[in-house]
């Protein structure tokens, strides 16, 4: 098993003609996801690669192909209204590669989301990967290994440095997830969380975090009702704190944005709290 | 994208929000200018990217017109923070009864635009949020609607027991939020939202700061960036597309992503050096963005080595390793280097870079010590 994706996702790619979208799109076909859509506004009725049949619109996409996840890789001023498409063609997890997206454009997408119990990934992130059985995003499957260690990032080339950790050392990945950087993103470490633990194939989980924000001191409290082994990283303890947004930012934070704050949250949680990258692997063995 | 004072003022005012007549001036004639023409009492403030612009001296209090040109010819060219001081606001100085803070900020929790008011505003807010956080009421705005006039009016009553003041100041909070998605700010404040010994409701001190993701879209906005306002070699590195920021330490990191790149800094530390700056160059292997970046890098004085730090994921490393080689023979170096490159193709990139004369690895660690111990003028570590 794995979480969010797995052998039935069918998966649809909204900018699969672009620059990212189609390089990307052969990436994933490689690795062997079911892609079985592409949308581009006005290409509707080419074939992408001669196998994979492009739309016009996402409506039109789902009615013939039965799309159950769609991937985002249009450009920030459009990928809002892309999310919105998904959305409303009622396309159940949406993962959004695109990096760039005004906040406020956020803001409305989130609760149109709700609205229509589509889950969102991202934006701003890498994606998801199983290993072995299907990419959904932009993390290189030549790094990942099946395995049963479970993986949630804010980050991207640092979730990839985790992976090769993990890897090279032997430890496997049932899934990666990488959640986004952004401000307002679509799922959190939590979401993540839970359906690591409800996964009958993953035995322990990697969580990695940023400064800004509270979702790890959140992620930390549901920790402790879980009953796999979860360790941690907070990447930007050496992040300059001057660098804020007026009196508000402070006001409606306070210091738990920290990375120290995070840091103590994670290890009061029973978190194993890794100070360096290279502290994944011993944590984990420790506590498999 | 910070926006000035006077900048955000002007965005408020166009918006409907009552403020004192204002302008701003670029030299101590300029604002002699004005304080005549506003007469009385009037207050010079810096114009600058920086906090506690009052505690640094940026902040005087000038009776008349001359007074004013003095005050002005005392913090034009003023340093703060780093930041030299280009332009002055010269304002009346209102007669105050009372000091309110209304700010909007779009909060990751709610993930909505939070709304704070507090009746107790003024330079100490951030004090008053962190010992009495009662003292802050808050409000997330439904982005569907915008903030209702009756949730205005709610919180306007935390501020004011008078109608009138708070339907004025209700008002305002309304068109703070409309402001916000108008012009994609991240953050915009007033503090402090005054009343008058005549009761008048007026904002003082606007703060607006820009989502740069929505520069594209509101192009009257992007044009009031001011270059002259920020430091330069932030500039320089926006303008080649990547992400810098400059800090007090040797070690100069380059590294592709932003949280890779914060891990590197923080192992650097971890090893007891210090990092010289934060650098994201992106998911390039432009020989023109390594450029950039070494150029960046090398003109701070203080780096003692550089650190690349790419993990090639859909990068390929030996396109990377080119463009450093071919890179490094336009901007020869003066101090050493240590490239730590892994992922795609890591073999083809070592080979390339060994050749080349540079001390590559493939190992996180291993470079970064090595690169702490150069900074520290141990040559032989490498």
């Amino acid at each position: 098993m794995s979480i969010f994706i797995g052998q039935d996702t069918r998966l649809l790619v909204q900018g699969v003609t672009g620059r990212d979208g189609s390089f990307h799109t052969k990436q994933m076909i490689a690795y062997g996801t079911r892609v079985v859509a592409g949308v581009t506004p006005g290409k509707g009725g080419q074939l992408f690669e001669g196998i994979v049949p492009v739309f016009d619109t996402v409506a039109d996409a789902v009615a013939e192909t039965k799309a159950n996840v769609a991937v985002i890789y249009v450009p920030a001023a459009v990928a809002a209204s892309a999310i919105f498409e998904a959305a409303e063609g009622g396309i159940p997890l949406i993962v959004c590669i695109t990096e760039g997206i005004p906040v406020l454009d956020m803001t409305r997408v989130i609760p149109f989301l709700k609205e229509r119990g589509a889950r969102l990934i991202g934006p701003n992130c890498p994606g998801l990967i199983s290993p072995g059985r299907s990419k959904v995003g932009i993390i290189p499957g030549n790094i990942c290994a099946p395995g049963k260690v479970g993986v949630v990032s804010r980050s991207g080339t640092l979730t990839y440095e985790i992976i090769h950790q993990l890897t090279t050392q032997g430890l496997g990945q049932s899934t990666c997830v990488g959640i986004g950087g952004d401000p307002i993103i679509g799922t959190t470490f939590i979401h993540c969380l839970a359906a690591f633990e409800a996964d009958a194939d993953t035995e322990a989980v990697v969580m990695i975090g940023e400064i800004g924000g509270t979702d790890e001191q959140q992620a930390a409290e549901y920790v402790k009702q879980m009953s796999k082994p979860v360790v941690g990283f907070i990447a930007g303890q050496t992040a300059p704190a001057g660098r804020r947004m007026g009196h508000a930012g402070a006001i409606i934070s306070g210091a738990s944005g920290t990375a120290q704050d995070k840091m103590d949250a994670l290890a009061r949680a029973g978190i194993g709290v890794m100070r360096r990258p290279a502290d994944v692997v011993p944590l984990l063995k420790e506590r498999l | 994208m910070n926006l000035h004072e006077y900048q955000a003022r002007e965005i408020l005012k166009r918006s409907g929000v009552p403020m004192p007549d204002a302008a701003v001036a670029a030299t101590p004639d300029e604002a002699r200018t004005t304080a005549a023409r506003l007469g009385g009492k009037v207050v010079v403030k810096a114009q600058v990217h920086a906090g506690g612009r009052g505690k640094a001296g940026g902040v005087k209090l000038a009776d008349g017109a001359d007074a004013a040109k003095a005050a002005a010819s005392a913090i034009l060219g003023m340093t703060i923070k780093g930041l030299t001081v280009h332009t002055v606001l010269v304002a009346p100085a209102a007669d105050i009864a009372s000091e309110s803070y209304v700010g909007i900020v779009v909060d990751r929790a709610s993930q909505r635009p939070v709304l704070m008011v507090s009746a107790a505003g003024g330079i100490d807010i951030e004090e008053v949020a962190a010992k009495t956080p009662e003292k802050i009421h808050r409000l997330a705005i439904d982005p569907r609607y915008g903030l209702l006039a009756h949730q205005a009016l709610g919180l306007a009553f935390k501020l004011y027991r008078d109608l009138a003041q708070a339907r004025a100041a209700a008002d305002i909070m309304q068109k703070l939020a409309t402001t916000v998605y108008a012009v994609g700010a991240s953050l915009a404040e007033i503090n402090p939202l005054i009343t008058t010994p005549a009761g008048a409701v007026l904002a003082l001190d606007a703060k607006i700061v820009i989502d740069d993701n929505e520069l594209d879209r509101h192009p009257e906005i992007a044009a009031l960036r001011d270059p002259s306002a920020e430091v330069p070699s932030e500039v320089q590195a926006r303008e080649a597309g990547l992400t810098f920021i400059k800090l007090d330490g040797n070690v100069g990191c380059c590294v592709n992503g932003a949280g890779l790149a914060m891990a590197t800094m923080d192992l650097v530390k971890y090893y007891g050096g210090e990092p010289a700056n934060f650098l994201d160059i992106g998911g390039s292997s432009n020989p023109q963005k390594v450029m950039s970046a070494l150029r960046i890098i090398t003109a701070d004085p203080n780096v003692k080595a550089i650190l690349f730090n790419i993990f090639g994921g859909i990068t390929r490393g030996d396109d990377v390793a080119n463009g450093i080689v071919e890179a490094t023979r336009q901007v020869p170096l003066k101090v050493p280097m240590v490239i730590r490159l892994t992922g795609t193709n890591e073999k083809e990139a070592v080979q390339i870079l060994t050749k080349a004369g540079y001390s590559a690895l493939t190992d996180m660690d291993e470079a970064v010590q090595q690169a702490v111990a150069l900074a520290r003028g141990k040559r032989g570590a490498a």
